[in-house]
């Protein structure tokens, strides 16, 4: 398969592992900020192929895992008006709220429906002029862009029962946050699709204020190995710097008319984060101008107390604190059909992974 | 006959036993099912049989390369088959859904009596409950089965006999099947020319057992696909079951849909697909006698029983990594068969 079998041969990744020995002779502990990264990681095993001095965490970059508890418990609250229907991506819908969530809900006979795309949301709501069509927009400046084109085609069309519960959320000032939160780690591998979107311009604060390394990496072995050559190489010559490992997607500047969108429809807000808390300028906003699509300001509704689950250690893992198998929980009472934490829950998510294919 | 089911078709009254008699018993026919009896009385000669049932709620119920009807006939044919029985009769029960139009209903009725033909089985018993309109999707049917089994292969079922060195074949490519029903689902839009690998397995596992007498396990690698056959197989073991992705076939269109929505192939469903493991020494006759028939034409030694890991499955990936092969843990496709 064309853009596939290239950067998975088994040649390729042996030079590649050759090349990365050769040069690697400090430690170095490099964080994947993405969760596909987490996912590509351990389904291709790549751990197990990497030198002792290596060390790979999982980063905050699932949007399932970093959505806060009380994110959720408002869409339930949402779901649970009359005349409401609650669309979303089907990984939110398992993740545990204070006390129950939206798969609960469903079964309690919420309309909460699972679709593949905000498009979708909108033919809902075209579908039910009667009652109000709520799309929960989680993740980062990948999905983000959709979001902004939804409303975007709502506005245009004047449909007046449409809103966006947004949770999106911008990748940047999580990455300054973890740093300064004392989390040790040599470099970054940084996401390749949301770096498609801003362009790599968006780190270059990193290797000037932290002195670490970022290099935006694809989501196949060969990527990934590049990126981690790439990144040995700045640490070991003490050279750290922003660099690509996937020029096949990642250009200078971005995708600009997917920037012009989100700069239309969006403004950065303080915004909360599961396990890393509150992080200035981290979130997107509705801007006040489409504030009629905005369902957190144009549709009141009560939300419980928020709680979160003692032992989960989630937030520890996202920060790279900590691995999943250093969870009392993991694997024991928080497994996929039954998750404890959002790390669990989305296919992304660290604990995901590593209970899948890391065990 | 009518051209629509009507809740009167499930009333067991006239109007069922006309269906059962104008379409049913017409496609079936055979001495057993003659009588209609509430039992089939069937003539076991044997001291073991294999009985089996399951229930299918596949959507779409047409699909490419099957529907509704042959994935319950080569289900229960298959789960007969695995077992190491001859699989011989089958009973079919229908939850037919108010307003479901005859004419599907025959097709689906067809295509069974199709593939219990070129399996050998007879379907000599069956039940129709129709159900008001909303209260089931379209169609449900469960089959049940019976197979003549030997002696000497009783311990194939539980595997007990496996042991370091053997090795584990698949008979081709795996996630056909998952992949064509989610193809064909219209909400993903996808258009491709996956076709499920639906199939009766029983000839094909003749051949194999015909080839060796050292056949140790088989399971048909159905929901949660050749990993959590792998799982399963080693899962509470004193050995270890290592396979090479290198050596499992992914057809490419498969591959492609599966990376585009995100699924690992070795977790998707294979309604044609077995498992064997065999003695070593074997193992290239049994591949032998597997690619000598249609459903074999890709069969291949995938891995093999280690000491390595005992409980736990272990995967080569294609770059030469190393990771765990679990079971499927909640569902991955609903209403897959």
């Amino acid at each position: 398969m064309k853009f596939i079998d290239e950067y998975r041969d088994k040649e390729i990744v042996r030079k590649l592992l050759g090349e990365i020995r050769k040069i690697s002779r400090k430690e170095i502990a490099l964080m994947e900020v993405c969760g596909g990264h987490t996912m590509s990681i351990q389904k291709f095993g790549i751990p197990s192929l990497l030198p002792s001095s290596i060390r790979l965490l999982s980063g905050p970059g699932c949007p399932v895992c970093v959505s806060h508890r009380g994110y959720i418990d408002r869409a339930i609250a949402f779901g649970r008006l009359p005349d409401t229907i609650i669309t979303t991506y089907g990984d939110l819908i398992r993740v545990p709220g204070s006390t129950s969530s939206l798969d609960k809900e469903k079964a309690e006979g919420r309309d909460i429906r699972i679709v593949y795309s905000i498009l979708d949301a909108l033919d809902i709501a075209r579908k039910n002029p009667g009652k109000k069509v709520i799309f929960l927009g989680i993740g980062f400046e990948t999905t983000a862009p959709g979001s902004a084109a939804g409303i975007l085609n709502a506005s245009k069309e004047g449909l007046d029962n449409f809103y966006l519960y947004s949770s999106h959320k911008v990748m940047p000032p999580a990455m300054e946050a973890l740093i300064d939160e004392g989390v040790r780690i040599n470099g970054y591998i940084a996401p390749g699709h949301v770096t498609t979107i801003t362009g790599p311009e968006i780190y270059v604060s990193i290797p000037e204020k932290f002195g670490l390394g970022v290099v935006v990496s694809g989501f196949e072995p060969v990527d990934l190995l590049k990126a981690i050559y790439m990144l040995v190489k700045q640490h070991e010559t003490g050279k750290p710097a922003v660099e690509i490992a996937y020029t096949r997607a990642v250009k200078a500047g971005g995708n600009q008319k997917a920037k012009a969108m989100l700069e239309e429809v969006f403004e950065y807000r303080d915004d909360w984060w599961r396990g890393l808390g509150k992080i200035p300028q981290s979130g997107l906003g509705i801007k006040s101008k489409y504030n009629a699509f905005d369902a957190e300001s144009r549709i009141e509704v009560a939300v419980e107390e928020t709680r979160e689950d003692k032992g989960c250690i989630c937030g520890e893992i996202l920060k790279g604190l900590k691995t999943p198998k250093d969870c009392k929980l993991f694997g024991k009472v928080c497994k996929p059909n039954n998750p404890v934490g959002a790390c669990m829950v989305s296919n992304e998510g660290a604990c995901h992974a590593y209970y899948r294919y890391n065990r | 006959m009518e051209n629509k089911i009507l809740l009167g078709h499930g009333s067991g009254g006239q109007m069922t036993h006309d269906l059962i008699t104008d379409l049913f018993v017409r496609y079936f026919r055979n001495d057993y099912l003659g009588p209609q009896t509430d039992s089939s009385i069937l003539p076991v000669n044997t001291r073991n049989i294999a009985f089996t049932t399951d229930s299918f709620v596949v959507d779409p119920i047409f699909f490419p390369g099957g529907d509704i009807g042959k994935l319950a006939v080569a289900g229960t044919v298959n789960d007969l088959a695995v077992s190491g029985a001859k699989p011989l009769y089958l009973s079919c029960s229908f939850i037919i859904e108010e307003g479901f139009p005859i004419k599907d209903l025959e097709k689906i009725v067809q295509s069974m009596a199709d593939e219990a033909a070129k399996a050998g089985v007879l379907i000599t018993t069956g039940d129709t409950k129709v159900v008001d309109k909303g209260k089931c999707d379209k169609v449900f049917i469960t089959t049940t089965g019976v197979g003549e089994l030997q002696e000497d292969q009783i311990h194939i079922s539980s595997g007990n006999k496996v042991k370091p060195g053997d090795k584990i074949i698949i008979n081709g490519s795996i996630a056909d099947h998952g992949m064509a029903i989610m193809a064909a689902r219209n909400e993903l839009n996808i258009q491709s020319a996956i076709t499920s690998d639906c199939a009766c397995l029983n000839g094909l596992i003749a051949k194999a057992l015909s080839a060796s007498s050292n056949i140790k396990f088989m399971r048909d690698a159905t929901r949660g696909g050749l990993a959590t056959v792998l799982s399963e197989l080693s899962s509470g073991k004193n050995y270890g079951v290592h396979v090479e992705e290198d050596h499992i076939l992914i057809k490419e269109n498969v591959r492609g849909i599966c990376e585009l929505l995100g699924f690992d192939p070795i977790y998707v469903a294979n309604e044609g697909k077995v498992v064997v493991v065999v003695d070593q020494e074997d193992a290239a006759a049994v591949v032998d006698s597997m690619k000598k028939h249609p459903f074999g034409r890709d069969a291949a030694v995938i891995g093999e029983i280690s000491e390595d890991h005992p409980g736990k499955s272990w995967l080569t990936t294609e770059i030469g990594g190393k990771r765990l092969i679990d079971k499927l843990a909640g569902e991955q496709l609903p209403r897959i068969c």
